[in-house]
């Protein structure tokens, strides 16, 4: 599978020189692991086996190093995700307020199930652990937005706007 | 109603700008506490009696004091906006709408334990808050409120704003000091503690957002002033995040003098649909559930205590008679087996295993010695990890079965649920 945007894996000069100055903020350089992982995923748009390397060769770490981070976490995608990323809830306040019915209406709806993305490449569907939203339960991040609560109608319009 | 300390400033127009907050008295606490001297903050601070309001509600003034005063090296202020446990919402609402009260307490904080640096880890998925919390930052820095020699007092500070990736452990101290530091979440044994050896190595406090927005009015009101407002041993106001089946879910901020039972009826609205009140878990899902018979409890440290329960993160999740509680427990199972980092034995295992037997009821392939297996395994490996995750577990593990106990039964002779048959449940499956 190529990397999300089809370029190189390889960061502009712009952003070597925020990797260096993120490197310098922190009192070992390793503490800018996290923030150059997002900003790796944010210009490659996932982090494949090669942006692990890369980024590896960035903090003198080794790429097996650098892949245990990076499964460890939720938030970094091990493989391609669509255009949008559509995050539910399924923690107690949704649930007990109908986060399976949202599951359920949304996978209905992009004719996918949670876990995977839509044939023309736009929404990326998980199911995820409490976003501590839960006074707009049943709830879903969109992208960077939070959503809730959740209707049908609500659902429909947010998909909508989802091209 | 009573005073609002932590939310005074929520409901005011760009409440999230400076100049808003300055317009309110914003940034003088911090003046007063630069005047007054370090040692003086910590001891109004220790006089407040301020409990942790992360979850584990240990005294702010006595974990400061763990920071050794002779030191060659830097200290660190780490504030943990780490927010994930189920049922809590309240730092959100910090970040979003009062970032400079966080700043003015990161101020006092750093200036009272001596250190240049702090950071705050904010949760990965809370963009639109740390993005809020980083413009308020740098106005903050525009503003000559960060930086060297702050409102001439001759401090120096900096802030660094550092964002998570998803990992419900790193909200415990030592797994987000082993995040920050660019590893895994995976917690580290203690001793040593961190105010001894804690981020990158240095002396480290690790305070919880709402803790630290307390500093500035206790700073400018005395530590008297907020000790008074609670109880002999846990001072002050705090919020509460309440949800599930009440009429008016939201954050409720009171005095931790209040009832379960007042904050339920008279603040959140009452059960949704006047229906009738079944359980509450009272503090983050890590907490003892609590009947509905055991809500005439006050709400703080102390007062949950005494029911064998917990106030935790003060995240309230109420459940009203259609809940079926063998589908709740399914659903904090499959998140403690997803969330257990992996790193202890005890922990990995009896989670995956929980999550199992617990799913197979459900799925109504329960056999009769189940709960009892759930009961047993929970219990053998409580008090074994390194840190407190999977005893928070084993809180809704044990509970849930020993207090419900006949709907899991029900559940295993029957292959269905008697209180909402035939509704879909969760697909059993993998965490």
């Amino acid at each position: 599978m190529s990397v999300g945007t089809g370029g190189p894996v390889v960061f502009s000069d712009a952003h070597l020189r925020r990797v260096r100055e993120l490197q310098a903020t922190y009192p070992d350089k390793r503490g800018a692991l996290l923030p150059v992982l997002h900003l790796a995923q944010e210009t490659f748009g996932w982090i494949s086996p090669e942006v692990e390397t890369y980024v590896a060769s960035l903090f003198g770490l080794s790429s097996a190093q650098v892949h245990e981070v990076v499964t460890f976490y939720t938030l970094f995608n091990k493989r391609p995700v669509g255009r949008h990323v559509v995050s539910v809830c399924h923690n107690l306040s949704c649930a007990l307020l109908g986060a399976e019915d949202v599951i359920a209406y949304l996978q209905e709806r992009l004719g996918i199930e949670a876990g995977e993305t839509t044939p023309d490449g736009r929404v990326t569907l998980f199911r995820v652990e409490c976003l501590c939203a839960c006074e707009v339960a049943p709830m879903m991040q969109v992208d960077d937005d939070y959503v809730g609560p959740l209707t049908r109608e609500k659902i429909d319009q947010v998909l909508e706007g989802l091209r | 109603m009573a005073e609002r300390i932590f939310m005074r400033n929520f409901d005011r127009p760009e409440s999230n700008t400076l100049a808003t907050y300055r317009a309110s008295g914003g940034y003088d606490a911090f003046r007063k506490a630069a005047e007054m001297g370090a040692e003086a903050v910590h001891a109004e601070v220790k006089k407040s009696n301020l409990r942790g309001l992360g979850g584990a509600g240990f005294p702010t003034g006595t974990k400061w004091g763990f920071v050794p005063k002779q030191r060659t090296g830097p200290a660190f202020l780490v504030v943990n906006a780490d927010e994930g446990e189920p049922g809590t919402f309240k730092d959100r609402y910090i970040l979003e709408r009062d970032p400079h009260a966080l700043i003015e307490g990161m101020l006092i904080a750093s200036y009272a334990i001596g250190c240049q640096t702090s950071f705050i880890y904010i949760r990965g998925e809370y963009v639109r808050p740390w993005r809020i919390f980083s413009d308020a930052v740098a106005e903050a820095e525009a503003a000559g409120l960060l930086g060297q020699n702050i409102l001439g007092t001759g401090f120096d500070h900096r802030i660094v704003v550092h964002r998570g990736a998803g990992a419900y452990i790193c909200g415990e101290e030592t797994g987000l000091l082993s995040s920050l530091e660019g590893k895994k979440g995976w917690p580290k044994i203690k001793p040593p503690f961190p105010a001894v050896k804690g981020a990158f190595g240095y002396p480290t406090v690790v305070n919880n957002v709402e803790t630290i927005t307390a500093l500035g009015p206790i700073v400018s009101r005395g530590g008297a002033w907020f000790a008074g407002l609670g109880t002999p041993s846990q001072g002050g106001t705090r919020m509460f995040s309440v949800s599930g089946h009440v009429a008016r879910p939201g954050l409720y901020e009171l005095p931790v003098t209040a009832t379960m039972r007042q904050l339920i009826y008279d603040h959140a609205g009452g059960m949704r649909g006047g229906r009738a009140l079944k359980a509450v878990v009272p503090g983050g899902s890590s907490t003892v559930i609590l009947t509905a018979a055991e809500i005439d409890l006050t709400l703080d440290v102390d007062g949950l205590k005494k029911a064998g329960s917990f106030i935790g993160s003060a995240g309230v999740v109420v459940m009203d008679d259609t809940t079926c509680i063998p589908e709740a427990l399914y659903v904090l199972a499959r998140f403690y087996a997803h969330e257990s980092c992996g790193q202890c034995t005890p922990c990995r295992e009896t989670t995956g295993w929980i999550f199992k037997i617990v799913g197979r009821i459900l799925a109504g392939k329960g056999v009769a010695g189940d709960p009892d297996t759930i009961l047993d395994v929970a219990k053998r490996a409580a008090g074994t990890t390194i840190c407190a995750f999977y005893d928070g577990a084993v809180a809704p593990y044990i509970s849930y079965v020993e207090k419900f106990r006949s709907e899991f039964d029900y559940h295993i002779r029957h292959g269905d649920c008697d209180v909402s048959p035939g509704r879909a449940r969760p697909a059993a499956g993998s965490h």
